[in-house]
């Protein structure tokens, strides 16, 4: 079983490699990430903060919509994009299973995405260290960064799956997943603050609100690592809401990974069910 | 000695519309058997079901004595979608490596089957290369890793130049000599040939024939076609005197069976002068399709002509 996951993880990351997406992801990654680092940390001199933290504190306002983003673009073709090439067909005739088929793509594209990641952020936390600018606590902010990054990454891989396992056709699926970050990673944050302006649910949101934080993957993964930086004093907005949290920011990880594990599991059932 | 396969009495409907009705059929070991039936008359649906992936309303499939789908079926059975499209940026051998280590065969050994298809030389270029012959090659290479006991071909030979096609069944008679039984389907007679040593036939949902090619060429009974040139003034004579059908102006038609065929060819050449030229048409493979497929739409009426035209 083992075996088999390996091998369709192993052609992912190949086919990753060949068609240049994990040069790419690491392109873009490692360009945003270098000139927020050299262009952004100008004012932080003064202040006494260690640049890399700052640079981390910038970088994870970002990955908030680049990784997902990359996430949901990586596994959009995973079920849809087989069934439109017939390859499915082929595959679940063989003796690897539906349980397999998807555990494997998935171990493909998070190596994919942890490579770029790690090759991409991983630059940026190398320059800024040679360069003398950094301390050990800086360089675990970006380990840290880049660890929680790729969980992330993996809750939207998930989303991608079902979104691909719940059509027959990879242009649909890629309609599907775009449709998908704009709602989770731009459009639930303005709807809840629209929500917290007005006022109408005012009596709700002591309880209901941090909730609705945590069940989005983008919004559990901000808090976690804005509270994790102690940075309220330097990027402001969301991360006042980490001071005032009612639960311990680590709940905001284990979320991340919850969601992430259903989804996968619901992906599985949804694969199951196909006729490819 | 257990069927390679065994389809007993099954149907299938989707949206209460019959797609395969009472279908019963048994694949011997090292046989290779084609399967026809134009667009539409359930082909595919029936190999889904073989492999397990749609279940019959009711009746039974066994492969190799397993249920469809299980992992011993599975196992011992190869399958060659229509149209597959494997990545175009992987090579040859990768796929080739790929599908070996999925169906726990080394994946060394395997590469040799490229070889075996002719392959040998394109195994470490890209499929964007590939030309449709060579892609269905691969495609078969990919059917006969780790030696499987029943091979399915959806349509192989489709859309390839006659020469590929040659090939391609010349392969297919190899594997079936080493003990492999093959069912491939088509959507014509002629392409299949005189390749395989069954053919049935699918129409509308229903078996309409299970035979050797010569035998249903003899239960079809088609009549053989004379057509007989003669000049402008004698056609009205020919005609009177053989009895046949003038067509076009200056041709005689006569339909016969084998029997009376010489004896025809006799009365012909004893008009002499009269007649200019004569061409003689066996009933083609063609032919003796149309007349199985017919049969179907035929006696099941109104509602299988109106699935058929849709």
């Amino acid at each position: 079983m083992l075996g088999r996951i390996l091998t369709v993880a192993a052609l992912e990351l190949r086919i990753g490699m060949r068609n240049r997406w994990i040069v790419l992801a690491t392109f873009i990654l490692a360009g945003f990430s270098l000139a927020l680092a050299l262009l952004g940390s100008a004012p932080a001199g003064p202040l006494g903060i260690d640049r890399m933290t700052v640079t981390v504190a910038s970088l994870a306002s970002l990955s908030v919509y680049l990784v997902p983003l990359i996430a949901l673009l990586l596994a959009f073709d995973a079920v849809a994009g087989e069934i439109d090439r017939g390859t499915l067909l082929l595959l679940l005739s063989s003796p690897l299973s539906r349980a397999e088929f998807l555990l494997g793509k998935c171990v493909g594209h998070f190596c994919v995405l942890s490579l770029s990641l790690g090759i991409g952020y991983g630059l940026t936390a190398a320059l800024l260290w040679s360069s003398g600018e950094g301390e050990m606590a800086g360089l675990l902010d970006f380990a840290r960064l880049i660890g929680t990054s790729t969980l992330l990454g993996l809750a939207f891989l998930a989303i991608g799956y079902v979104l691909s396992a719940s059509v027959r056709q990879a242009s649909t699926a890629a309609a599907l997943a775009i449709v998908a970050w704009l709602a989770l990673v731009v459009l639930y944050d303005l709807a809840l603050l629209g929500l917290l302006v007005s006022g109408a649910v005012d009596s709700l949101s002591p309880s209901v609100f941090p909730v609705a934080l945590l069940l989005n993957p983008a919004d559990a993964f901000r808090l976690f690592n804005l509270a994790a930086l102690g940075a309220s004093d330097l990027v402001g907005g969301m991360a006042g809401v980490a001071d005032s949290l009612p639960f311990a920011p680590e709940l905001a990880l284990a979320s991340i990974l919850s969601v992430a594990a259903a989804t996968l599991c619901l992906a599985v059932l949804m694969v199951r069910r196909i006729v490819p | 000695m257990t069927p390679a396969l065994c389809v007993a009495g099954v149907d299938r409907s989707f949206d209460r519309r019959a797609i395969i009705r009472d279908v019963s059929f048994a694949l011997q070991p090292g046989e290779r058997v084609a399967l026809l039936g134009h667009n539409g008359a359930g082909k595919t649906t029936l190999f889904k079901m073989i492999l397990g992936f749609l279940d019959p309303d009711c009746g039974e499939i066994a492969v190799l004595g397993h249920r469809p789908g299980s992992r011993a079926a599975r196992c011992a059975t190869a399958f060659l979608p229509e149209a597959v499209a494997f990545q175009k940026n992987l090579t040859g051998a990768e796929v080739i490596r790929f599908y070996a280590r999925l169906k726990g065969e080394a994946p060394r050994k395997a590469l040799s089957l490229l070889d075996r298809v002719g392959l040998a030389e394109a195994a470490d270029r890209r499929l964007g290369t590939y030309s449709k012959g060579m892609r269905q090659r691969l495609g078969l290479a990919q059917a006969l890793i780790g030696r499987p006991g029943l091979v399915l071909l959806d349509e192989p030979t489709s859309g390839l130049d006659p020469i590929s096609r040659q090939d391609f069944y010349a392969l297919v008679e190899e594997v079936a000599a080493e003990g492999a039984t093959v069912l491939l389907s088509s959507h014509a007679l002629t392409e299949v040939e005189a390749r395989t040593d069954r053919i049935l036939i699918l129409s509308a949902g229903q078996m309409v024939a299970d035979d050797t090619l010569a035998n249903l060429r003899r239960a079809a009974g088609l009549p053989i076609r004379l057509k007989v040139r003669a000049g402008e003034e004698t056609v009205t004579e020919v005609a009177s005197r053989l009895g046949g059908e003038r067509v076009n102006g200056r041709s005689v038609e006569l339909l016969c069976t084998p029997a009376e065929k010489i004896g025809r060819l006799a009365q012909i050449a004893a008009l002499g002068d009269l007649v200019q030229d004569l061409d003689v048409h066996d009933p083609s493979l063609d032919d003796v399709y149309r007349h199985f497929s017919r049969i179907a739409t035929t006696d099941t009426g109104r509602a299988a002509s109106q699935h058929k035209g849709a």
